[in-house]
């Protein structure tokens, strides 16, 4: 359920509130491009999720023990099968993860019409934000990565209802083949959730340190070949499976690959925060621990992606704390920082930036604290998915530490909420543009109106605030070769 | 901030520049339809002689050439339409999309001939064996798009024939047309893999 609810009810909707809020306003335009089809898609994810938690007042679950999902997010047959999970836990869980997958679709179909159609006068594809860019990768990995889900959840169901053999391995089903599909969308996955942190990051880092970003063209091709590779790494989920060794290599080598376009997008913010004069407010901090943080986790993922390595570590607490670093580390904080920053733009009101520290800090603190440890525990040998364990062996001081940090940051996330509330109420007022940016979004006023934009300054670069507030130095004499 | 350098929000203006929506909204559409064949293709091509008993593909499939050559030529007359409507030659397109809607529903009813034989003569269902979950999830989920295509094409003909002005929405038919087009092309490919490579 933790799993499940994370990446389907609390991430991607995430992402989705932000693509629908701020690509219309980067872009120049007052709606998504299908508003119908988005209210469509907004609904079947809420009720996916209602689905999703009303199985907790429904029938037995696989061991007559509560009636929540029981099989974990990826949900591996031949568990899920009829025979081991009678009752209707499962069911609750395939059908809420088809509700919500169709409307990550029809979120994704709407970013990528909005992102190609709608376009204000003189944006180009070359002049349109970074952020907006990047969620088209993201919005085109759900297009190809969400139908195997999608496929192998009717698969389950026909198997469930219908007595198909899809995974019954006992009438010569595959449970492999349900690992295939669902990684084949699960791994593309991570990325759908991380590449909208990175578009938060890429807007965030420039304005904060006062400089355009280094290698936009760079950035592109980057998270380009980032949606495409990750569409062929699925199977580093799966070397305990005991697949032949030239899949392996295939697999390793895919994964090693997929660093070197993240590699790239590190470097570029590094070398926009080179020499700029950096601010360091609430957003900008969250961004800056997310650089570092993410390389850890990359790091970590790097050797989790060596086949002998996770031989050795796979389904240990080290790859628990590798993706808690990446999901964590990585994208809960770069959220975080993409609200501090565009709050004021959605609400007309600055979150206060002195509760924002001591969110900020107690955060970073608490979740080193968390996470941190767990690496240790899973070196020595602690798997997942376990709720106790026996005496001695040496898991003790790492789990220990763990759960204090927990206490840490629960303490952060209420004193977010706090600042929230008490912001909303008695923020200081945002005015149009609080942190001189560069996008279309601080043209308009906070809150925007209905319509976004009741005029728009010309676009003719990719930072046309800047233009408009510089007139004797703008960018687009600069950007000539893009402009065609 | 003055906005000197204003632009009025002009939506033809705005929409010269770039791609039709409709079009990138269905190509999107065709895109993750064409991942969710993918699927099940695989799963078909996975699980072929792989089962451990009978019935197998080879006793009891047989080529549905008529189906076929209807599904195939129902692409054609759907085409001829959109070219009538395109031209704004109203009975000439409801004579050609009525009868594209005629062979679609005849391809339906053989896979209803073919299904009824394999179920109460070779007594294959989907609980059978491997060949049997693989065969009906894939050909019903072809089938299940042709459904949704005839019931978009008989809206737009049952529309035409009640005197609603369809040139207005041509974009819409043609858009139509495509998701026709798609649904026949996936025959292609159900066909090749089940009846000739599968057999």
């Amino acid at each position: 359920m933790h799993g499940t609810t994370m990446v389907f009810f609390v991430g991607m909707p995430f992402i989705a509130g932000l693509a629908n809020y701020l690509i219309p306003l980067m872009i120049g335009t007052r709606d998504m491009a299908f508003p119908r089809l988005n209210a469509l898609g907004f609904w079947l994810t809420l009720f996916g999720g209602i689905l999703l938690y009303s199985s907790y007042l429904a029938w037995a679950g696989t061991a007559g023990q509560g009636s929540a999902p029981d099989v974990g997010w990826f949900a591996y047959a031949p568990l899920t099968e009829k025979a081991f999970s009678p009752g209707t836990s499962t069911d609750f869980w395939i059908l809420s993860i088809i509700m919500s997958s169709t409307g990550s679709t029809i979120t994704a179909v709407n970013i990528l019409a909005t992102a190609l159609c709608l376009r204000t006068k003189g944006m180009t594809l070359a002049r349109m934000p970074l952020f907006v860019w990047m969620f088209c990768v993201v919005a085109f990995q759900i297009l190809v990565a969400m139908p195997p889900l999608t496929a192998a959840q009717i698969m389950l169901l026909l198997d469930r209802f219908l007595g198909a053999h899809f995974f019954d391995t006992a009438a010569s089903g595959s449970a492999v083949l349900w690992m295939h599909f669902f990684w084949l969308f699960g791994h593309p996955e991570v990325y759908i959730l991380m590449i909208p942190g990175f578009a938060c990051v890429t807007e965030i880092v420039p304005v904060f340190s006062r400089k355009p970003i280094f290698g936009r063209a760079a950035m592109i091709g980057a998270s380009v070949s980032i949606g495409l590779i990750s569409l062929g790494v699925w199977a580093h989920h799966m070397y305990t499976v005991g697949l032949p060794a030239n899949a392996n290599i295939f697999f390793a080598t895919g994964t090693m690959l997929v660093g070197v376009p993240t590699g790239i997008k590190i470097f570029n913010w590094l070398a926009t925060m080179w020499g700029g004069r950096i601010r360091f407010q609430t957003p900008m901090l969250f961004c800056i621990a997310f650089l570092f943080q993410f390389l850890i986790a990359g790091l970590t993922g790097i050797m989790l992606g060596v086949a002998p390595f996770d031989w050795q570590l796979g389904n240990s607490y080290f790859v628990v704390a590798h993706f808690h670093y990446t999901l964590i580390g990585g994208l809960l904080m770069t959220l975080f920082g993409a609200i501090y920053y565009w709050f004021p733009k959605a609400t007309g009101r600055m979150l206060s930036e002195t509760l924002g520290k001591w969110h900020f800090w107690l955060l970073l603190i608490g979740f080193h604290v968390t996470f941190d440890p767990l690496h240790f525990a899973g070196l020595l040998g602690m798997p997942r998915r376990i709720y106790t364990y026996p005496a001695g062996r040496g898991w003790e001081g790492f789990n220990y530490f763990s759960s204090w940090g927990v206490v840490i940051q629960a303490a952060a996330i209420l004193i977010f909420v706090w600042n929230v509330v008490d912001s909303l109420v008695r923020g200081q007022k945002a005015g149009n543009d609080p942190w001189d940016g560069w996008t279309l979004e601080w043209a308009t006023t906070s809150p925007p109106p209905e319509y976004n934009f009741a005029e728009l300054p010309e676009v003719r670069s990719s930072r046309p605030l800047w233009d408009l507030k510089h007139p004797e130095d703008p960018d687009w004499k600069y950007e000539q070769s893009a402009a065609s | 901030m003055s906005m000197a350098a204003a632009v009025p929000l002009n939506k033809t203006e705005d929409e010269a520049q770039n791609f039709d929506r409709g079009k990138v909204g269905v190509i999107c559409l065709l895109m993750t339809e064409v991942a969710l064949f993918s699927i099940f293709v695989t799963a078909y091509i996975f699980f072929m002689g792989k089962s451990p008993t009978g019935p197998y593909p080879a006793d009891v499939l047989t080529v549905p050439v008529w189906g076929t050559i209807c599904l195939l030529s129902s692409s054609l007359t759907a085409e001829l339409a959109v070219l009538g409507l395109r031209k704004n030659a109203m009975r000439r397109f409801q004579l050609c999309w009525g009868i594209t809607i005629l062979l679609g529903a005849e391809f339906l009813r053989q896979t209803g001939i073919e299904w009824r034989k394999l179920i109460q003569v070779d007594g294959l269902t989907i609980s059978t064996n491997v060949f049997g979950t693989t065969y009906y999830s894939l050909v019903g989920l072809h089938a299940s798009h042709v459904v949704i295509g005839l019931t978009l094409l008989t809206l737009v003909f049952v529309l035409g024939l009640r005197g609603a002005s369809l040139a207005p929405q041509q974009r819409r038919i043609e858009l139509l047309s495509w998701y026709w087009h798609f649904v026949d092309a996936v025959w292609v490919v159900v066909f090749t893999v089940v009846y000739i490579i599968g057999r």
